[in-house]
């Protein structure tokens, strides 16, 4: 839909006076905050050796939750791969095991490819079962790509790694939608 | 001359015989409905159709029915007024939706119907989003073993009872049937005997939920990612119209596709479920020569197209007075014709013979009873000729021969006293040089016997094109990798004389490339094949052939001679 002409506001540049034009006082303003900087404390965060302090709703490496019996939470829905738009996530799905009365359909693998991920959220949103959530952990470091290609394995040890810390995500409350924030066994 | 009144707008629905769900459609409404199908006994079980239907009067007066009825059992007459979109017919429709979801268990991210399930286009689109079903759901058990292709999730069912009707309609064998009462109805079999008709396959596409599955597509892909394809099944004779489903250059799932003038609305099974072939590993998909010289030696070496092509070129060039061909029915029928041309351009002596026709058994007719006898009018032939375009390539025979010489006259003249070379065109010799052209896929098994393979082998120069390894691609000279019916471009000629056009769906291999590209090339023409040219080419030429000068068949194909 084109802009109509009434809402366009035409802004012009102000005009700079003699002072303005000399830049003297801005410079003089200019070295004033860097002077000023001089007795102030400093703000610099010394990463590595201090971590930043991330909110819990931090977009991070993700995880793949466990369910109350430790078994992977996610069903292989696959809605995280059709949202996810790097294409980033692979799944195969196959039937459930036998024994896993509750579940028809669970993910043979899953591959999320930390190195073609943006870190938009949008599999922690379409997630129907809360299986996969973003944690704050954002350091990742690998010598080869094979290495940020984040397996199902992976995945759950970073679950075991974060459930149940102060860190854990905030998006699901422990309980209030479902057991995804439950401590691993 | 029947007009009818739907939402106020008049269709003329001449002198058909249409239910109001046909005649709304005739208009452009949709009337969402589960149990109806139009290959299918009506039996309005679903009520998901019900609409507000009146009477126009001579007069000009309407008189509207109290209530809503099925618009799918309500036959349209002259003055039939049908009305979807009143606040009655919605309510119902709405109300209905709620009913049939009352026991649905709404396992939809792990259903393999989801993304083409009409329970939940129809909640969008005619439901209301909430339930207010406070009780525990029936959970009755799945059947995972209700067929040898099919899975029963029992608790998805609405009770449509198409896949009923169709084993009782169709299929004539009647395995499937409904048991207990009201909301505890379930589909069942009877005790050991699962559907195993030959036919089975379509209730998965008839379902409209995700009760039944087909195994070997469950939890393979969810059909969002799913590219469709509108082709032709090269199983039979028949020529089914089929969409082919694909992703990322591998073939999923084979489905039919609604064709009056081919099959009707189903496919069988053999089509269905014959398809890995097509994404087989062990499938050839670049040249493979041998020196010459060394024909017992084994090992074949891949060589690239830019030298394969001419070197076959040459070699086929140099015994081009005793030279032979072997036209497969499964080529398109423009592929036909270029290795017509192809062959016949080297020399008028050159021979071609129409590859093996395979028959298996006998055709078989549905419905069908349980001891094999008919029952009815007949609604569908698996046809015992399994190759899909015999017909096509007679015609093309015919043009370029005048005659059509069987695989057995090939053999029979390989091993026969006829000479060698000398002039005359119309005198048949022994071959010294054959373009042998194959692509059955491997359900047909071993299509030569070892005397055949022994025979053909004397040949000098033996060239193959194939999809796969089998004992001739071993001792032929040349093997060239053949296509299948989902990579390539092109039409056949069904056995009642329809050509029906297939599009490609996926690509055929990192190296491969597909027959007519490579008869193309051999005839030193440049470009990539376009078979819409090829058929107008072969349109003009031969006579036969003429009504294909449109160029692009349609979906539902072009009646020839």
């Amino acid at each position: 839909m084109p802009i109509a002409e009434s809402e366009v506001r035409w802004v012009k540049a102000p005009t700079l006076g003699l002072l303005d034009r000399l830049y003297i006082p801005a410079i003089i303003e200019g070295l004033g905050t860097t002077i000023k900087h001089i007795f102030q404390p400093p703000v610099t965060q010394q990463f590595p050796e201090e971590r930043p302090d991330l909110p819990a709703n931090y977009r991070g490496l993700h995880r793949l939750n466990r369910d109350t019996e430790g078994r992977v939470k996610c069903v292989a829905c696959y809605m995280c791969s059709t949202a996810c738009p790097a294409h980033c996530i692979d799944i195969v799905a196959a039937p459930a095991p036998a024994e896993w009365k509750d579940r028809e359909k669970y993910p043979e693998m899953f591959v999320i490819d930390e190195l073609r991920c943006i870190y938009c959220g949008m599999c922690e949103q379409a997630c129907p079962c809360d299986a996969i959530e973003l944690t704050s952990m954002f350091d990742l470091t690998g010598l080869t790509r094979e290495e940020m290609m984040f397996d199902k394995e992976k995945l759950l040890s970073v679950f075991d790694q974060t459930a149940g810390t102060e860190k854990d995500p905030i998006r699901t409350k422990a309980g209030a939608l479902s057991c995804a924030s439950e401590p691993a066994k | 001359m029947a007009v009818v009144l739907i939402n106020d707008k008049p269709v003329d629905i001449g002198n058909e015989r249409l239910n109001l769900v046909q005649a709304a459609a005739k208009a452009g409404v949709f009337i969402p409905h589960y149990c109806w199908h139009p290959a299918l006994s009506v039996v309005a079980s679903c009520r998901m159709c019900l609409v507000e239907v009146g009477d126009k009067k001579p007069d000009g007066t309407v008189a509207m029915q109290p209530r809503v009825v099925p618009a799918c059992q309500t036959p349209a007459k002259d003055g039939t007024v049908c009305i979807t979109n009143s606040e009655k017919a919605k309510f119902s429709q709405a109300r209905t939706l709620e009913g049939l979801l009352l026991n649905h268990p709404l396992d939809c991210p792990v259903c393999d119907k989801a993304g083409e399930c009409m329970l939940q286009d129809y909640s969008y689109r005619f439901g209301k989003a909430q339930s207010r079903m406070i009780d525990p759901k029936n959970r009755p058990a799945n059947k995972p073993d209700i067929g040898e292709h099919l899975s029963l999730f029992t608790d998805r069912c609405i009770m449509c009872s198409r896949c009923v009707r169709f084993t009782r309609e169709i299929s004539g064998s009647a395995e499937l049937q409904v048991i207990n009462r009201g909301h505890h109805s379930e589909i069942d079999i009877f005790p050991g005997d699962p559907v195993n008709n030959p036919l089975a396959g379509n209730v998965v596409d008839l379902c409209p939920v995700g009760a039944l599955a087909n195994k070997e597509f469950l939890y393979k892909q969810r059909v969002w990612f799913l590219k469709s394809q509108k082709s032709v099944c090269a199983g039979c004779s028949t020529g089914c119209s089929i969409h082919i489903d694909h992703n990322k250059d591998i073939v999923y799932r084979i489905r039919p596709r609604e064709n009056p003038q081919a099959q009707g609305y189903f496919i069988c099974d053999e089509g269905r479920f014959d398809f890995p072939y097509i994404n087989g590993k062990e499938r050839f998909d670049r040249p493979l020569v041998k020196p010459a010289g060394e024909r017992s030696e084994p090992a074949e070496s891949a060589v690239a197209w830019e030298t394969a092509l001419p070197d076959i070129r040459d070699v086929l060039k140099k015994s081009a007075s005793a030279l032979a061909a072997v036209v497969s029915p499964m080529l398109t029928v423009e592929e036909a014709y270029l290795f017509a041309k192809l062959i016949k351009g080297f020399s008028p002596q050159a021979t071609l013979y129409l590859g093996w026709v395979p028959n298996v058994g006998k055709d078989e007719s549905f419905p069908r009873d349980r001891k094999g006898n008919p029952v009815g009018p007949v609604q569908f032939t698996i046809r015992a000729e399994k190759c899909p375009n015999r017909r096509g390539v007679e015609e093309v025979l015919k043009h370029f021969q005048g005659e059509v010489l069987g695989f057995d006259r090939l053999i029979a003249d390989i091993s026969s006293p006829l000479p060698t070379g000398g002039e005359g065109a119309g005198v048949r010799r022994r071959p010294q040089a054959l373009y042998l052209t194959a692509g059955y896929p491997p359900r047909l098994g071993a299509w030569l016997n070892d005397e055949q393979t022994k025979t053909l082998s004397t040949i000098p120069l033996l060239i193959v094109q194939d999809l796969a390894p089998t004992p001739i691609t071993q001792t032929a000279r040349y093997v060239l990798p053949a296509a299948t019916f989902a990579e390539k471009d092109g039409c056949f000629v069904n056995h009642a004389n329809l050509a029906q056009q297939i599009r490609w769906a996926v690509r055929p291999g990192t190296m491969g490339r597909t027959d007519g590209q490579i008869f193309l090339s051999l005839l030193g023409r440049r470009g990539l094949i376009q078979a819409t040219k090829i058929r107008q080419e072969l349109a003009a030429e031969i006579p036969f052939f003429a009504p294909l000068a449109v160029g692009d068949l349609g979906e539902f194909g072009v009646k020839l001679g």
